[in-house]
């Protein structure tokens, strides 16, 4: 085996790793133990959040990303 | 009882989020059929406090129903009171300065070295949300809301709605989001002219009153958002979640602070004048947002990364985490520590200037405003969250942020030089929750 089939190799492999795990991506609802915890929620605290949106689209020029970014107070 | 409770934190997740405009709708497959129908709480108190400018206080009460059918209604309360001093713009000088206040309404001085501040700023703000989300097919949630703030200068009105598909046995979600917002700014004093010169002088004086109008356009002016999100969810193990959004975001109207100013300089950074600040009136935002979490054992890693950009080329980066430590009942309660780090930085607006040379024509947008100059911020902090009676949550939060405004190479003439144009501001942020 040559240098380039090494490399080629080298690449291939873990791509097709990458390829048949992401076939594997995922959970079946018995396996959901964790991820139906409170700390697994994409927003743990919506509380928390609202606030923390609400100081940073009053100092900074940026807004949302995670959730809309718009409007809503004359803070800025 | 515990997946009960479990059930409806979930769907007060799915709620509030919706009610923050988050796609997080994702969750709806952690709601089982929920035969309670009482109303949860979620209750908070912030304070808010920047060493010597600005305090601010923010109540929030959240309510939520779910109905036999896993319906979510969902209510909010924002109230917030501001006070303290803001920056109006200015540069510091080696003299004192006098400024007029916003209104027309009496002056301030400045002392030496200090960067000018107007400590007149005190507002109370009022927020209304309403948030109803249910499934309407298999596999698809949607949801819609309206929102109302007013403040004493400032009326916002706001819709938004979202529909969320799950597929693959719930582990993919797209999701799609609207929300559009009008907005009312009625400043006190009015909306000056951009660059018009700052009227300084005796405001008793008989023809003050003319003459301070000469420098407005007009009561009010209005602006709209509309923001468009774009989401997908995938849960990758039985550890892992990722979330990746793409927003856009189009502002129209008034996008200027009637309060902010410029000073004017000469060669030597002396000021000869201050005007009042001009932005463009639109403003095309996007970003992209990703966001992943991970269960160890027993602890979770939350961390996330948001790039955004804009047409007046400001770009920034934001890294947020949060690292979730289960106590046990070492405390005798159920209880957990969550230490948190942000780092936020931003590049200016293509038209922000920390002051006018006299020397050079007047460009045709330009504003001093720091928060939308070259900044660098961060904010540590920690929450102690407990259950209490009858699976209450109690928590509390404290943290600690920081904006460091820097130089985006711009030449300091004469005495600007000696003085401090991009002071550092330090807040606390001080919360408790109780959900009940």
């Amino acid at each position: 085996m040559n240098t380039v089939h090494k490399i080629k190799l080298a690449l291939i492999v873990p791509l097709i790793t990458i390829a048949s795990g992401c076939t594997s991506l995922g959970v079946e609802p018995w396996e959901r133990d964790l991820l139906a915890k409170d700390a697994m929620s994409l927003t743990s605290s919506p509380i928390d959040s609202a606030l923390d949106d609400h100081i940073y689209f009053s100092k900074e020029a940026s807004s949302g990303g995670k959730g809309f970014g718009g409007g809503g107070c004359g803070c800025n | 009882m515990k997946t009960e409770k479990t059930n409806i934190k979930a769907a007060l997740t799915i709620a509030t989020a919706a009610l923050l405009g988050g796609n997080t709708v994702t969750h709806a497959e952690t709601v089982s059929s929920n035969e309670d129908s009482n109303w949860e709480f979620d209750s908070a108190f912030l304070f808010y406090s920047e060493a010597d400018r600005v305090s601010a206080s923010e109540v929030i009460l959240n309510a939520k129903k779910i109905f036999a059918d896993d319906e979510i209604l969902n209510l909010k309360l924002t109230i917030d009171a501001l006070t303290g001093a803001s920056a109006n713009g200015a540069v510091a000088q080696p003299r004192v300065q006098t400024f007029t206040r916003p209104s027309g309404n009496g002056q301030y001085d400045i002392a030496p070295g200090d960067t000018p501040l107007d400590d007149t700023f005190h507002d109370t703000r009022v927020q209304l949300n309403g948030q109803w989300t249910q499934a309407v097919a298999d596999n698809l949630t949607a949801s819609g809301g309206v929102h109302i703030s007013k403040e004493y200068d400032y009326l916002s009105l706001g819709v938004n709605g979202n529909v969320a598909i799950d597929f693959d046995r719930k582990n993919s979600t797209i999701s799609l989001g609207f929300s559009h917002f009008q907005d009312t700014f009625t400043p006190e004093g009015g909306i000056p002219k951009p660059f018009a010169s700052m009227l300084i002088g005796d405001s008793s004086a008989p023809t003050w009153d003319d003459e301070f109008a000469e420098t407005r356009l007009g009561s009010e002016d209005d602006k709209t958002t509309t923001d468009l999100l774009l989401g997908f969810t995938q849960v990758i193990n039985r550890r892992m979640i990722t979330q990746f959004n793409y927003s856009y975001s189009m502002v129209d109207g008034y996008l200027t602070d009637p309060f902010k100013i410029l000073s004017v300089v000469d060669d030597n950074g002396v000021a000869q004048d201050y005007v009042y600040e001009s932005r463009p009136d639109s403003r095309a935002k996007q970003s992209i947002y990703a966001q992943s979490l991970y269960h160890f054992d027993t602890n979770v890693f939350d961390v996330s990364y948001r790039y955004m950009w804009d047409d007046w080329q400001i770009t920034s980066h934001t890294i947020d985490s949060r690292f979730r430590i289960p106590l046990g009942d070492n405390f005798g309660r159920e209880s957990y520590i969550q230490p948190h780090f942000r780092f936020y930085q931003q590049s200016a607006a293509d038209f922000y200037q920390p002051f006018i040379l006299n020397s050079e024509p007047l460009p045709a947008f330009a504003s001093a405003d720091y928060r939308i100059g070259e900044m660098t911020a961060f904010t540590i902090g920690l929450k102690y969250g407990m259950l209490v009676n009858h699976g209450h949550d109690l928590s509390f939060r404290l943290e600690y942020y920081r904006q460091t405004p820097t130089d985006a190479g711009f030449d300091e003439p004469g005495v600007l030089k000696k003085v401090d144009l991009y002071p550092t501001i330090d807040a606390v942020i001080a919360q408790v929750s109780y959900s009940f």
